[in-house]
């Protein structure tokens, strides 16, 4: 087979880097989102077919088998999987592309004595192997395959400390001496990383650190393009890495906090390492036929998501709740906090999936003002988004978030699972208040017997 | 490629996607992120590469795990990107109809 003129190759990829662009400046509104997407496919279609026919390859049959083998393992789960179960999902893809990167980087190290080629390698190494290995503990913490709490014990700074300089030791000999032993100790010195910088970040915090990943990822891709002298997987990957940086630090300012003191608060002891105490104060707590007389004599209700609709697949019956309250003339809202749930905009897309109509899912911005008019927020597996402790008590681990002003309803009723506090592990005042009603149970199953008291009125 | 060249893209492309993404609203982070995701997965070009230069079979068999977890990447996270903006996109479809004389989304 005669292999494809460079320039052509050039331009190919060229090609495929304007269209990852193109996809990525898609992406970011909806009216052209999803066409976006179906342009970045194609741009990796095209650079995948280029690689094929621009570069003397051997193995063939055997590459292509494993594509077949990536494609069919990935696909199907893509397709079928919960919308519930999404972050893990990416943070599972995530953690994929950076353990490949990794993996194509030790493959290099032999073919390069060039100091500099080294140290790409290196730096793609460790930051790869650190994706891969967080990605992962992430994924087990969002499939709860382990403790959502943050896993923190005496010494982890320290012992993170020893690895990270043993890191730079083990890197500084792979550059001097190409060393594949040493570049293996590196990588799995990487993964001891990843997993300690994981594992003491708490529920609330996870969506930022799979955005943070994510961008890591993309800096391990950018510089295994410098290590093969790849354009292509240059821009990409550098494309990632700064729109993944942007992602971060918007949701980081979303929670009023500093990247840096979501990944090292909990080294300190402070970040979401809170009580776990539950409170001896007496709550309110209601019946479903209580909650569905307060909602269906009421003007206007707002309805706050969060992870425990998620996790109790509920979003269908709250779009049906929603759905039969407007048919009693009432005016209904979503508020969504833009950390609600667990990744970036999941209450969106999941409220999305149950067809709840885009203008009633309300920002927080938005929506904040509109609470002091509503009868009922009604507040369904939402905790730290809303709790007042991020405005009032500057000793809070959430101190500074902003959140969703449902005190300032007429009425607000929580649906929870029990009193334990929220992710970050601290107790809501706002469940004592004398608005403040609670139905107990999963919210699934408390939204549907709201909806059928609701019916019944 | 030299490195100074190398260098002038690396910047241009930081330059770029603080550009495209800038102003993107917490509507679509979820998607954006999984896009972003997807993208990455272009390491397969990579993966290739080395695994079409292995000559030893123990490198050929990393090689190809590479291979593997790249297409996982870059299949996987198109596929899901696809399907949560398609409930995006049907939803204006469905709203008139079921929202009780809710206009389009935007």
């Amino acid at each position: 087979m005669s292999l494809l003129d460079p320039v052509w190759t050039s331009l190919l990829y060229l090609a495929a880097a304007v269209f990852f662009i193109l996809a990525l400046r898609g992406l970011s509104s909806p009216r052209t989102a999803r066409r976006g997407n179906l342009i970045g496919a194609l741009g990796a279609l095209i650079a995948v077919v280029t690689v094929f026919l621009s570069s003397r390859l051997e193995n063939i049959p055997w590459i292509l088998a494993a594509i077949v083998a990536g494609s069919a393992v990935a696909a199907p789960v893509a397709r079928r999987v919960k919308m519930t179960q999404m972050p893990q999902l990416v943070a599972l893809f995530n953690g994929v592309g950076g353990g490949a990167a990794a993996l194509v980087a030790l493959l290099e190290l032999s073919h390069t004595d060039d100091p500099w080629v080294r140290l790409a390698i290196v730096f793609t190494l460790l930051v790869g192997a650190v994706s891969f290995a967080g990605s992962g503990v992430t994924f087990a913490k969002l499939q709860e395959l382990m403790t959502t709490r943050p896993v923190v014990f005496k010494g982890l700074p320290a012992v993170m400390g020893v690895v990270l300089l043993a890191a730079v030791a083990a890197g500084a000999a792979v550059i001097l001496t190409g060393s594949a032993a040493l570049a293996v100790l590196l990588l799995v010195l990487g993964l001891a990383a990843g997993v300690l910088l994981v594992l003491p970040v708490g529920g609330a915090d996870v969506p930022i650190v799979i955005s943070l990943l994510n961008a890591f990822t993309g800096l391990a891709v950018a510089a295994s393009g410098v290590v093969l002298g790849n354009v292509l997987l240059v821009v990409a990957g550098t494309l990632v890495g700064a729109s993944g940086t942007i992602l971060t630090r918007a949701m980081a300012a979303a929670m009023g906090r500093s990247v840096a003191g979501i990944l090292f608060g909990a080294f300190r002891g402070g970040s979401t390492a809170g009580s776990t105490a539950v409170s001896e104060r007496p709550v309110r707590s209601s019946s479903a036929e209580d909650v569905a007389v307060l909602l269906g004599y009421a003007q206007r209700v707002i309805i706050v998501p969060g992870y425990g609709l998620a996790v109790a697949q509920g979003q269908h019956t709250a779009a049906e709740l929603a759905q039969a309250l407007e048919a009693r003339g009432i005016e209904v809202d979503f508020a969504i906090h833009p950390v609600a749930g667990r990744m970036p905009g999941h209450m969106n897309v999941l409220l999305a999936e149950a067809n709840v109509p885009y203008e009633s899912l309300k920002e927080m911005g938005e929506i904040n003002p509109q609470f002091k008019t509503a009868d009922v927020a009604l507040v369904v597996g939402a905790n730290d988004v809303v709790n007042p402790a991020a405005k009032t008590s500057s000793g809070s681990p959430i101190y500074g978030m902003p959140i969703l002003e449902v005190a300032d309803a007429r009425q607000v009723v929580f649906l929870k699972r029990s009193m334990r506090p929220g992710f970050a592990g601290i107790e809501n005042d706002l469940l004592y208040e004398p608005q403040t009603s609670l139905l107990f149970g999963d919210a699934k199953d408390s939204l549907a017997q709201v909806l059928g008291a609701v019916k019944t009125l | 490629m030299d490195g100074m060249s190398l260098l002038t893209i690396t910047v241009l492309a930081v330059f770029v996607g603080f550009e495209v993404v800038s102003k993107v609203s917490s509507t679509l982070h979820t998607p954006l992120m999984s896009g972003a995701n997807a993208i990455h997965g272009i390491i397969l070009v990579g993966a290739i590469i080395v695994a079409g230069q292995a000559a030893d079979p123990w490198l050929l068999a990393v090689a190809l795990l590479a291979v593997v977890l790249a297409t996982a990447n870059l299949v996987g996270g198109f596929v899901v990107t696809d399907r949560m903006l398609h409930m995006f996109h049907a939803r204006k479809q469905v709203a008139p109809k079921e929202g009780a004389g809710k206009v389009e989304g935007r």
